[in-house]
């Protein structure tokens, strides 16, 4: 057999994604965080009238919310369910930054959660600023701001 | 009626996402920067804000809402100060989930180790 | 040509070295698996009270060396070598474990398949007269595989059917020219084999080649037919990786394929979602060490072939695009 049909072969004979399933159950975790989202944003108001306030308030509590799921070992069994309905939230972001400090805190707090703690974020963050950079930089353009 | 349009905007999010990373061989850090980037073009478009004013949560609560604050506090800043507001602007609305981000993860490190 | 060789790959002994005592150690997971009465040791935890996981494998293979000793009466001191490998980056656990010990120590690493690489070392020494007892050991953890080769541990990743599972374990033998245990009769060494594949969630797959290629090899170079061995315990191909290999020996028609059981895929049971099964270094030497040894010495079983597969890569050369080179090593054994 030849390497090009043996990797043909591994293609046909890979087990079958539960894409369905996954795609569901990606569904009802991202849904459901955003519904407890939604209650925050919903109950916020009544001491921080803001509409900037009250979303800021509510990511920083979904947030919190994130890490010590995070830190009490769950939100990776939820992730194993729900996939990337675990992964979109700022929850998830969360998530990443919480467990990459714990896992680099052995290297200890500076060179290791210091240094290491954006590790698994850092694309989101890099690529965000530099997307939004372009967008911003065109739309002011545009509108003549600059 | 709010928590049930911010169960399914958020859902579908997510549950697009899952769809892409199962069907395709992207990563699920290739999806989280498109969610990102998806989130700051729509804002550049003017889109987001209307979006998130439907949706709520279901359209603050995903990453794309993080992509999506940052455009629009470069554009807030580059309104007010000119072309420096472009950096400055960076971080006036993110800059609390990344550091409500490193703030709560060092509190837990203090006291959590990663378990199994 | 050498006399102790058969084939073009495989090395015979004709003084037949024995693994004269062996201990394994497994963590709290593989301790409910379907093999657990096989091991002689289910850790409650898997820190051991150490501070950090790289700690707690260390200790782990020197627990499992201090026993495997203490089983067979001998002081390190009579013992002439100390091969020893793991997963870690500059095998640590392996280099560190070793520092107590007075002895020359010779590091080795093939992945998963250190330890046949080990045994098969040892048994050449033992068999060319270098030495008169040879200590072998290994040891993986988790958490140590998972931080080196993947994410952190609490990070949110959704497993597929094709990823393995790090088994927390440790195990060292001991190998002379005595009369108790059983006997190492032939080691074929792999050479490496890269068909191309570059998943690293899916090693099973790439590490298939490389277990047909050394067993077919070995099935030339002894004149064996599968259906000699009682059984044919593969390392770490795990649920995927056998199923390839199964498909490759049927496309050449080989037969007696249900002799052939996985280690990886063996070791944990369906319920406990580990993917496609167990794997690290660890993972073939306690199934070795542990189940095919008690089964060797109840007699249950004659002559067994162990085939251990390593996946070589490293977290940078997934980045960087490059495929998977993988190795296998087999080693017979008799009762």
């Amino acid at each position: 057999m030849r390497p090009q049909e043996y990797q043909q072969l591994v293609q046909q004979n890979l087990p079958p994604r539960p894409v369905l399933k996954n795609t569901l159950w990606a569904f009802v975790v991202g849904g459901l965080i955003c519904t407890v989202g939604q209650v925050i944003l919903s109950l916020v108001p009544f001491f921080e009238p803001s509409k900037t306030g009250s979303a800021a308030i509510t990511l920083a509590a979904m947030i919190l919310i994130g890490s010590l799921l995070t830190g009490f070992g769950v939100y990776d069994e939820l992730a194993e369910v729900g996939g990337a309905g675990a992964a979109i939230p700022i929850t998830g972001f969360a998530n990443t930054v919480t467990a990459a400090a714990m896992e680099y805190r052995r290297e200890g707090y500076l060179q290791g959660m210091g240094a290491k703690m954006l590790i698994i974020a850092s694309p989101v963050i890099t690529y965000g600023i530099l997307v939004s950079f372009i967008v911003a930089l065109i739309k002011s353009l545009i509108l003549g701001v600059l | 009626m709010q928590y049930l349009i911010a169960f399914l905007v958020g859902g579908a999010i997510c549950a697009l996402a899952q769809l892409i990373l199962d069907t395709t061989k992207y990563t699920p850090t290739h999806v989280l920067v498109a969610t990102v980037s998806l989130g700051a073009v729509l804002q550049g478009l003017g889109l987001y804000e209307p979006f998130q004013e439907f949706a709520g949560a279901g359209a603050l609560v995903p990453v794309s809402g993080f992509g999506s604050s940052i455009t629009k506090g470069m554009l807030a800043e580059a309104k007010s100060f000119g072309w420096y507001g472009l950096f400055t602007g960076t971080f006036e609305i993110t800059g609390l989930g990344l550091a409500a981000s490193i703030v709560f993860s060092t509190a837990i490190t203090l006291f959590r180790k990663p378990q199994r | 040509m050498g006399n102790n060789r058969v084939g073009i790959q495989t090395i015979a002994f004709s003084r037949q070295p024995r693994i004269a005592s062996s201990y394994t150690i497994v963590g709290p997971l593989e301790g409910k698996g379907p093999y657990a009465l096989e091991f002689q040791e289910i850790l409650p935890d898997d820190t051991l009270q150490q501070k950090t996981p790289e700690k707690t494998e260390r200790l782990m293979l020197e627990m499992a060396i201090e026993k495997t000793l203490q089983q067979n009466d001998t002081k390190i001191s009579d013992v002439q070598f100390y091969i020893a490998g793991d997963l870690l980056n500059q095998i640590i656990s392996s280099c560190f474990s070793a520092r107590t010990y007075p002895i020359p120590f010779l590091g080795v690493y093939g992945a998963c398949s250190t330890f046949c690489e080990a045994l098969g070392l040892g048994a050449i020494m033992l068999q060319g007269d270098f030495a008169d007892q040879v200590l072998i050991g290994t040891a993986s953890h988790y958490q140590t595989a998972e931080r080196q080769f993947r994410y952190p541990i609490e990070m949110n990743i959704q497993h597929h059917g094709t990823n393995h599972h790090t088994v927390t374990g440790a195990a060292a033998a001991l190998l002379n020219l005595g009369t108790e245990g059983p006997r190492i009769t032939h080691a074929t060494f792999g050479s490496i084999v890269d068909w191309g594949l570059k998943d690293a969630n899916d090693m099973g797959s790439a590490m298939a080649p490389a277990a047909f290629s050394t067993l077919k090899q070995h099935l030339i170079d002894t004149g064996r037919k599968i259906e000699d061995y009682d059984l044919i315990l593969t390392g770490d191909l795990g649920k995927q990786g056998s199923k390839m290999l199964k498909i490759l020996l049927s496309h050449e028609n080989y037969t007696g394929l249900e002799r052939i059981q996985d280690g990886g895929a063996s070791i944990y049971s369906d319920q406990q979602k580990t993917g496609a099964g167990g794997s690290g270094s660890a993972c073939v030497a306690v199934m070795t060490l542990g189940y095919l040894k008690n089964k060797l010495n109840s007699s249950k079983v004659k002559r067994v072939l162990i085939l251990a597969t390593g996946a070589l890569l490293s977290a940078t050369s997934s980045l960087q695009g490059d495929s998977i080179p993988c190795i296998a090593h087999g080693i017979a054994l008799e009762a």
